[in-house]
């Protein structure tokens, strides 16, 4: 019964974002897009962060690559005439279908991460934190002074806006599946063990590097494609757009979500979404001597990331699903069991 | 282009940065050594510093000694009470917790600021007798410069003194090489702890007060690059060692100003992503740094 | 017990030395061990044991020495090669995977042998849950072998000690090794538990034809099983041969009772 419940959900979600797409109004269409686009953030860094144990700060990084990846490819021939003329020929000519743009912005993302993984991920310790943040700077860089693809500063606007609640929730949904697949089954039980301990894991056979490469990897593609969707959300994107401040949001929902729980990272997304929609008023309406608070919204996530280390460390899940929790709430029982976490639902 | 006062005024450009870079690095290897903890908030410690003394000489008009020393201070102060609030209740949690907080604290830092401050880069107005130039030949001196890389030496050989002098000091050095042995020997691991916090958030305290000093802004992000760049700079020199963190800091001011000067002129802009190219690069090929050591495995 | 004709040695290893900061903590090891043996390496507290297991699965690399298993050299492989060539371990401070369930566990370890592929993994195809059912069928079968099949979805650290040590053993055998070390694999246990375990060894090196190394602190234990000890004392071997043999050695008997442990 569980094999179905997976495809009839997704159904359901899918149906409701096409029925919603035609009904609701912009405003709650985007905010309603940003929580898939978090979603996947969120769902995405969690294979790294919370169930290998790598804790990658990359995900701005990869974003980026994504977004402009999707916006030099989608740009209309004529509009990137005008807006990118130093573009090579080739490049200018071109103009590719949203999906396709995507699926090579995952694939780019999916290549700078195995070449900053491959000398971070063979050290024990948490290179990986400062490497990625490394590679957020880097990026930021390069789209600062890559004029002809990048244009710079002034960054690319005038994209088109692709990015419906189909696309978004389609690509959701698509997301949630390959990873929670990928957590349960051989691939995610070697990740797992990585985290709990890579030395046991290595002479039980595990081949630790590669399981940490492939996580990290997979990772990256997905928040390139987040990235992608958002830009062609916002329509308009600059190097400024990727800072610290993304990744840290996402880094949140996963924490506060539970670090090593899908169903955790796709609540911690939700409230993370959400929260700033509801304190943006209060910072505009709270003015502190005729300022805006801006920055109160973050301040209340940072308050909320230590108030979680401390008296909550596993976050709102901890590492169990919202299927296993449902069968405990039906059969609670006394001994501790373990997450039934390769069951092989799907 | 390749003059002799050029180079000289590139030398002292790349003496400036490496001092802070040290300054900055000391207190990432320290609090490392002890807890294997990345600190991501200890940029911000810069930041903090340096709005202090901003405040302190436009709004109390304090003269400029106080302007160095009372950040610092306060910012070690800080840098304690976070250690106390944040830091000790997660002893003995997952190494991840303490980093995970670390960032969170990074983003308090950088919007309590922006909240309380707004995000509007502040200028600073040097004091005179710091703004002041002094030509040597037809090399010509800020003060301020002078002042940065004297007074990161003498924090330096002073930090030096107490490491290796005091018996707190060696205490750490114990903590740093294996903590469980340390605590087991009875050490006050955790008042180690602790002033390892407060001396790191001390220097990076300083270091900020410099840095806005030097290149005459404030702004609540200003510490975050730095204070990555100077983890660059403790990985070159083997995170874990003071030495080397030294060694790291002068080594990696000097990578980047010879990149800025002589690299072709459109690859100037290339600047940060030439240093996190740089921890690439070492990370590949010597992940131990040049004076640390290497992990062990211990089965 | 066994009659296999002397052949090839499965495990030859020469001037096996490592040092930490100074303490030599093993000295010139050398051992050469025939298939389907029990050995038993005995010594007091910090005679360099664990250290000899650490450095014949890779974790620790030694500063000197070679290590040639089934006609293939080791030495310096790292530990998840060393595991998939045939030696599987127990670790002495019990290294299980604590968060994950007891089958999960198992199942790490003989996946090791099982080629996975991503897309088979994503989309999931009829092969892919036959896979996915004998690695659980495998698991239990094992898990039952060692008694613990009635606990096969406690999380692991939930496990009382002793059955911890047996799971540790599941896990070694998992990947399908063809030599076991052991590495203190009654500490802890009483003595009735103690002897079960070794019984039950004795019976896993016949049914699986396995060569065994045991390290073991109960000198009279290892006596009842092992048909060679090795004695090791400050990194050094200062006596091998059968329990007899060893068990009259003035050395041993000195470095024992020197070291005055039990
Ligand atoms: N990873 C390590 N780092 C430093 N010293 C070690 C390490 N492993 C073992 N030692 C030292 O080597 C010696 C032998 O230890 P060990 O092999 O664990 O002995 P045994 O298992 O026989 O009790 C001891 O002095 C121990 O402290
Ligand atoms: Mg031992």
């Amino acid at each position: 019964m569980r094999r179905w419940s997976g495809w009839l959900l997704a159904l359901v979600i899918l149906a409701l974002a096409g029925a919603l797409q035609i009904t609701l109004n912009d405003y709650y269409q985007r905010v309603l897009a940003v929580i898939a686009i978090n979603i996947i953030l969120a769902v995405s860094l969690n294979l790294t962060n919370g169930f290998t144990g790598d804790f990658s700060l990359g995900h701005a990084a990869f974003m980026a690559i994504g977004a402009y990846t999707s916006a030099v490819l989608t740009l209309p021939v004529r509009t990137k005439a005008v807006v990118l003329p130093e573009l090579p020929r080739w490049l200018g000519q071109l103009e590719v279908p949203f999906v396709l743009a995507l699926a090579f912005g995952a694939l780019l993302a999916a290549l700078v991460a195995l070449l900053v993984g491959t000398p971070v991920l063979r050290l024990r310790g948490h290179y990986l934190s400062v490497a990625t943040l490394g590679l957020m700077v880097i990026v930021q860089v390069v789209a600062l002074n890559w004029q002809p693809i990048t244009r710079g500063a002034r960054g690319i606007n005038g994209l088109p806006p692709f990015t419906t609640l189909l696309w978004a929730y389609g690509l959701m949904v698509l997301t949630v599946a390959v990873i929670w697949r990928l957590v349960n089954s051989p691939f995610g039980r070697d990740m797992i063990a990585v985290r709990e301990d890579e030395l046991a894991a290595a002479c039980r056979g595990v081949r630790v590097f590669r399981t940490r490469l492939l996580a990290f990897v997979i990772s990256a593609a997905f928040a390139s494609v987040a990235g992608g969707l958002w830009a062609h959300l916002i329509t308009a994107i600059t190097p400024a757009s990727f800072s610290f401040l993304l990744t840290f949001n996402v880094v949140a929902m996963v924490v506060i979500g539970g670090m090593g729980s899908i169903s955790g990272s796709i609540a911690g997304a939700v409230l993370l979404s959400v929260l700033p929609e509801l304190l943006r008023r209060v910072e505009t309406s709270l003015a502190l001597g005729g300022q805006p608070l801006y920055g109160l919204s973050q301040v209340v996530i940072a308050l909320l990331m230590l108030a979680v280390m401390i008296f909550r460390p596993g976050g709102l899940f901890g590492r169990s699903e919202l299927p296993d929790l449902l069968t405990r709430l039906r059969r609670p029982s006394a001994a501790p069991l373990a997450n039934p976490r390769t069951s092989s639902s799907s | 282009m390749l003059t002799p006062t050029y180079l000289a005024q590139q030398l002292v450009n790349a003496l400036n940065l490496g001092s802070l870079y040290a300054l900055v690095a000391i207190g990432l290897t320290m609090v490392y050594g002890i807890l294997r903890l990345i600190n991501f908030a200890h940029g911000d410690m810069m930041t903090l510093g340096a709005y202090l003394a901003l405040g302190i000489i436009a709004l109390l008009a304090l003269p400029v000694e106080l302007a160095l020393v009372l950040p610092m201070l306060l910012v070690a102060g800080v840098g304690l009470l976070v250690e106390r609030l944040a830091y000790r209740p997660l002893r003995g949690a997952p190494e991840v917790a303490m980093l995970i907080t670390s960032l969170a604290i990074s983003s308090l830092i950088q919007n309590g600021a922006t909240m309380t401050l707004t995000a509007q880069p502040r200028p600073v107005r040097l004091p005179s007798q710091l703004a002041q130039r002094i030509a040597i030949g037809e090399l010509s001196l800020a003060v301020m410069d002078l002042v940065i890389v004297a007074l990161a030496l003498a924090l330096m050989v002073a930090l030096g003194v107490f490491v290796k002098r005091t018996t707190i000091g060696i205490a750490m050095r114990a903590c740093s090489e294996n903590l469980r042995a340390a605590q087991l020997m009875g050490v006050d691991v955790n008042r180690v702890i602790a002033i390892a916090f407060a001396i790191s958030a001390g220097l990076a305290g300083v270091a900020g007060v410099l840095w806005s000093g030097k290149f005459g802004l404030v702004d609540p992000f200003m510490g975050f690059v730095p204070g990555l760049k100077a983890f660059v700079a403790a990985v070159i020199g083997g995170i874990g060692s003071i030495p080397g963190a030294v060694l790291g800091g002068y080594l990696l001011g000097f990578a980047e100003v010879l990149f800025v000067a002589f690299a072709p002129p459109g690859l100037s802009g290339y600047r940060d992503a030439f240093v996190f190219a740089l921890l690439l690069i070492v990370l590949l090929v010597r992940p131990a740094g040049l004076l640390g050591q290497r992990e062990v495995n211990r089965a | 017990m066994s009659t296999v004709p002397p052949s090839a040695p499965l495990l030859y290893v020469t001037q096996l030395s490592k040092a930490f900061r100074g303490v030599q903590a093993l000295h010139e090891y050398a051992l050469s061990l025939q298939p389907y043996t029990l050995l038993g390496v005995i010594g007091p507290n910090g005679a360099g044991k664990t250290t000899l297991f650490n450095i014949l699965t890779g974790v620790v690399t030694p500063d000197r020495g070679r290590i040639v298993f089934d006609g293939r050299d080791l030495t310096g492989a790292a530990p998840d090669a060393i595991c998939r060539a045939g030696i599987a371990r127990t670790f002495q401070n019990i290294r299980l995977f604590r968060r994950m369930s007891v089958l999960d566990n198992v199942k790490v370890a003989l996946q090791a042998r099982q080629s996975s592929h991503f897309f088979t993994a994503v989309l999931r195809p009829p092969r892919f849950y036959a896979q996915e059912r004998m690695l659980s069928e495998r698991a239990m079968a094992l898990l039952a072998t060692l008694g613990l099949d009635a606990h096969t979805n406690l999380q692991a650290d939930a496990l009382p000690y002793g059955l911890q040590r047996r799971l540790e053993i599941a896990m070694a055998l998992a990947t399908e090794p063809k030599l076991l070390l052991l590495d203190e694999p009654a500490a802890g246990m009483n003595p009735t538990e103690a002897d079960a375990l070794m019984h039950l060894i004795v019976h896993l090196r016949d049914a699986l034809k396995l060569t065994i190394i045991l390290i073991e602190h109960n000198m009279r234990v290892v006596m009842g099983i092992c048909e060679r000890v090795q004695v090791l004392n400050y990194g050094q071997l200062i006596a091998e041969g059968t329990p007899e043999e060893v068990q009259n050695d003035l050395r041993v008997l000195q470095a024992y009772l020197g070291a005055n442990t039990r």
